[in-house]
């Protein structure tokens, strides 16, 4: 494929570092500098230019290319940059923004603004965030076929009741697959008699049910989704759609803001929340609020300092989990490494949520852990695949390269795959595997 | 830079309003013709009003209206218009012992009927109903002046000015800023663009009511009289028409010195929903005749409206059934009577809460048999009807919006760092809203107590001793353009006895309940700092 990427910010970076294996990628950028680094940095074209400009696009060849994405900072220029590329050519057209304004406009007409896809970051981010608070000890949620198979990525502890079991032991569940373990740095491909230890970080896949009910298993002293004191301090837009998100599900968060005119206007959008306008990191005033008896504290401040202060000190007074929002990538390790549950990083939750997109050819989604150690992907069969007809067991044995079907769903229904379990034309399925391993699977198909 | 105001401009336009206010005297003139009474008083009436709107208009043919000339204008054409109704009740009243026409036989005579008149043409025109006629009957006067009296009524419910921005253009121009310190209620809703369609759309749907409740009334009348059964008796097409003419602008006069208590118990059954009509915003019905009802039920000052409504009169009823009040005439025994106690209690709470003023009981001999059914009455009569009706008192909305405003006070004194806008159905409302609301409802309150020891002192001095509860009532039931009041005020009574100074503060009050124009006050706040 040819693929156009306007913006080389961190997000479309990202993407192209995922697509430049196995794609014709070139990326256009206003920052010269910063373009010609990315030349030696990727296996890329790069250009310097104004990605709205009909004169730039064609100097890219956007009218042959099969994919434009316009990732800048700067939700406009997208806009326009993917209606420009809609008259020159005829590429399937994404744009990132961080407004749901737009979003909202798109969602009316999915034609509009010449736009085939948006991501919208904001929202994205915050949906991300509520699955995380959903499902208590996650690291990572995401949906497959429509819904009805969900992947996690629990990290688990020392007290958790499933450390030192074995696989065939902790999988109780009917419809719920260990996928994969993550120890240290390594991946292992768990089998029924691996031992599961501290500090490993599992992935599952199953229905949303059962992924659910391993998380309750996994952390017996919380009542999961009935997290009812949930704090958000910051009321940036994230921390907006993350409030937005939670009252949409019964919820009924508070909100900390220290900006008087900005918690005005949250308390105007957000008619369930209790807006709060203080300084959120003013440990008097958290004491005060008790702000210690929280399940959970989503840290969504714009600048990253603020936001780890914040956290560190919600997990000095006690609060059970806590989530934040990273906005620097290189943040996200020392965040967790402090202490932090959850840092989310809402470019990368971007970029990944593009990657998805762009596979759509062969895999029609697709989830990327442990900064691209592993991916796990959903396909569709097709009348020509390899895999079709053959039971699982078998197909174990005859692939070279490790890998594990987590889900198998037919006409929108789950079947937990099985050894004996064939596959047939049609079906759906989610597989958890090696990046390295990604494209040779992707032929498979 | 001075403030100063176009004066000139505002009088102009008032000009052309009386001019065309000159032509409503049409109708009362149409009765004279049909009834051969007074039809020279109305001609006189409608040359002179005609005369004084001319020559104003001369002071500024091309008058050019901004936001403060507006402003005076409205004050102004409320003031006048009650002046130029008093005419027909001074002419006709010449000669005869009405307690409106104009006595010449000493000065103090002749101020004393000047101000019954004006008191009166301003109870009419502000919807307030409360009256200074010592005999209400048609041997005192005629059927074209008690007719002139109802219709005063009517056109004061919707609005004189709105009237005009829906008939003149050259009102029409500023006719946002008009409609927004006519309209009753904290602010102006827009229906169409043009505010000249608005002020349309919500005369015609008053102008159906109207129309639907004369065709019910009159119809009753003569359905009883082609089946030979008493339906409605006494609901002739002039009753029928003066009735409707003061129920729909929540008015309360009524040709009959019994009001509605003349008439047949299914006659008061039809005019209960259309007093609660009046109480509602009209707004809501035009939505509703675009086929969006569910606004009506959605609203949240007509829910209150309503369960408010709905609570006072299971109270009241309850009150009645169980024997709270005497045997009262008119009214008669509601101990223990089923459709009487229902009846009454719907009556007197569906006219008191939005202040229309009629009566089927008299209540003021409630207190006999022990006060708390009154005080179901007077709590009603603080309510008032919703904003963009035409009832009068504080406003349901404002209730709302001060009950509102008082939880959230109380709640961020406990917890100072939570921010919580006041929202009404969702909506949140303005903090500027929010204080003009609670500025507008600690005058109305302070106006409302200081007139009451004036009015109690002011009585004192003439030799009249008032209770506590008829001062209370005089100056709540003139404020808030209720009418009836308790004691010697109440709905059989009258308001002549009070003293030419307490006429003219009521007249005052009932001036400032309609309007509801903190605006104007500012008027001459700003005029008399600025000239100091």
């Amino acid at each position: 494929m040819d693929i156009v990427i306007i913006g080389a910010g961190e997000v479309g970076t990202a993407i192209a570092e995922d697509l430049a294996p196995s794609h014709d990628v070139t990326i256009v950028d206003k920052d010269p500098d910063r373009a010609e680094d990315l030349k030696y940095q990727l296996d890329v074209l790069t250009m310097s230019g104004d990605g709205t400009s009909m004169q730039t696009l064609q100097t890219a060849e956007t009218e042959d290319a099969d994919l434009f994405i316009a990732c800048t900072d700067d939700d406009r220029a997208n806009l326009i940059a993917c209606g420009t590329a809609k008259t020159l050519g005829s590429p399937f057209t994404i744009a990132r923004t961080k407004s749901n304004e737009y979003l909202k406009t798109w969602e009316q007409n999915r034609s509009a603004f010449g736009v085939d896809f948006m991501v919208c970051s904001d929202v994205l981010t915050a949906e991300d965030i509520v699955r995380v608070i959903g499902l208590p000890e996650a690291i990572d949620i995401d949906p497959f076929a429509g819904g009805i198979v969900q992947m996690a990525e629990f990290e688990i502890c020392e007290e958790s009741p499933i450390t030192g079991q074995t696989i065939a032991k902790a999988d109780r569940f009917e419809s719920l697959t260990f996928a994969g373990l993550f120890r240290g740095d390594n991946i292992l491909i768990p089998s029924g008699e691996t031992r599961i230890k501290a500090g490993d970080r599992a992935v599952v896949i199953g229905s949303p049910e059962s992924v659910q009910s391993f998380a309750m298993d996994l952390a017996s002293d919380k009542t999961p989704g009935s997290a009812d004191e949930i704090v958000i301090v910051g009321g940036s837009d994230i921390g907006y759609h993350a409030a937005r998100l939670l009252e949409e599900r019964g919820l009924e968060p508070t909100l900390i803001e220290e900006d008087k005119d900005r918690a005005r206007h949250l308390a105007e959008e957000l008619p369930e929340t209790l807006v709060m306008q203080h300084d959120p990191a003013d440990t008097e005033f958290l004491m005060r609020e008790h702000i210690d008896e929280a399940d959970v504290l989503l840290a969504a401040i714009d600048a990253d300092e603020r936001d780890l202060l914040v956290a560190v000190l919600a997990k000095r007074l006690g609060v059970d989990r806590v989530v934040a929002t990273v906005d620097n990538l290189q943040y996200v390790d020392l965040f967790e490494e402090i202490g932090i549950d959850v840092a989310i990083n809402p470019r990368e939750v971007t970029a990944e949520e593009i990657i998805r997109f762009s596979f759509e050819s062969v895999a029609e989604n697709l989830s990327v852990l442990e900064h691209d150690q592993a991916e796990v992907l959903e396909f569709e069969l097709d009348a020509d695949s390899e895999l079709d007809e053959t039971p699982i067991r078998e197909l174990d044995a005859e692939i070279s390269f490790p890998f594990v079907i987590g889900a198998v769903t037919r006409n929108n229904r789950l079947i937990p795959p099985r050894g004996e379990t064939k596959l047939r034309e049609g079906d759906h399925i989610v597989v958890f595997v090696e990046t390295e391993y990604v494209s040779d699977l992707t032929c498979l198909a | 830079m001075t403030w100063r105001i176009d004066w000139r401009a505002s009088f102009g336009v008032l000009g052309t309003i009386l001019t065309y206010l000159a032509l409503t005297m049409l109708v009362p003139l149409m009765v004279s013709v049909v009834y051969m009474e007074d039809i020279w008083v109305f001609i006189l009436s409608i040359i002179i009003t005609v005369f004084i709107g001319l020559g104003l208009k001369r002071l500024d043919p091309d008058p050019d209206l901004g936001p403060q000339e507006a402003l005076l204008l409205v004050s102004l054409a409320w003031i006048a218009a009650p002046i130029v109704g008093t005419i027909p009740f001074l002419l006709a009243g010449i000669g005869t012992d009405s307690t409106i026409g104009l006595q010449t036989g000493s000065f103090n005579a002749l101020t004393t009927s000047v101000v019954n008149a004006l008191f009166e043409s301003t109870s009419g025109f502000t919807t307030t109903g409360a009256t200074v006629l010592g005999d209400i009957s048609l041997e005192q006067h005629s059927h074209a002046v008690l007719m002139w009296r109802q219709l005063t009524q009517w056109l004061g419910g919707m609005g004189i000015i709105v009237l005009m921005i829906a008939i003149l253009p050259e009102v029409a121009v500023n006719g946002a800023e008009l409609m927004r310190s006519e309209a009753p209620g904290p602010e102006l809703q827009k229906l169409t663009p043009k505010i000249a369609e608005t002020a349309r759309a919500l005369w015609i749907i008053y102008f159906g009511f109207t129309v639907l409740l004369v065709v019910i009334l009159y119809g009753l009348h003569v359905a009883g009289l082609a089946l030979g059964i008493e339906l409605a008796p006494n609901m002739n097409l002039y009753n029928a028409v003066a009735h409707a003419f003061t129920t729909l602008p929540t008015g309360g006069f009524s040709p009959k010195a019994d009001s509605i208590a003349a008439f047949s118990a299914i006659v008061q059954w039809v005019i209960i929903p259309f007093m609660v009509i009046a109480g509602v915003n009209f707004a809501l019905f035009w939505h509703v005749i675009r086929g969006e009802a569910e606004l009506l039920y959605k609203n949240s000052e007509f829910r209150t409206y309503a369960g408010l409504l709905a609570a006072l009169f299971a109270v009241l009823a309850f009150l009645l059934f169980g024997g709270a009040v005497p045997k009262t005439d008119p009214g008669g025994v509601t101990n223990g009577a089923t459709e009487n106690a229902l009846r009454q209690a719907a009556f007197q709470i569906g006219s008191l809460m939005n202040s229309t003023g009629y009566a089927t009981a008299d209540f003021a001999e409630w207190a006999e048999g022990g006060t708390e059914a009154q005080f179901v009455l007077l709590f009603a009569m603080f309510v008032g009807g919703s904003a963009g009706s035409t009832g009068g008192g504080v406003k349901v909305i404002r209730w709302l919006v001060v009950m509102k405003a008082i939880r959230r006070e109380l709640y961020t004194s406990a917890r100072p760092d939570v921010v919580q806008p006041v929202r009404l159905g969702g909506d949140v409302v303005d903090e500027d809203a929010i204080r003009g609301i609670l500025v507008f409802t600690l005058l109305y309150l302070a106006l409302f107590l200081f007139a009451a020891v004036f009015i109690m002192l002011d009585s004192a001095r003439i030799g009249v001793n008032l209770t506590v509860l008829e001062s209370v009532s005089a100056s709540l039931a003139t404020i808030g353009n209720i009418g009836p009041g308790f004691g010697k005020l109440g709905p059989f009574g009258n308001y002549l006895f009070f003293s030419d100074a307490s006429k003219l503060l009521m007249v005052g009050l009932m001036w400032f309940g309609r309007l509801e124009i903190v605006p104007v006050l500012s008027l001459f706040v700003v005029g008399v700092s600025d000239s100091s």
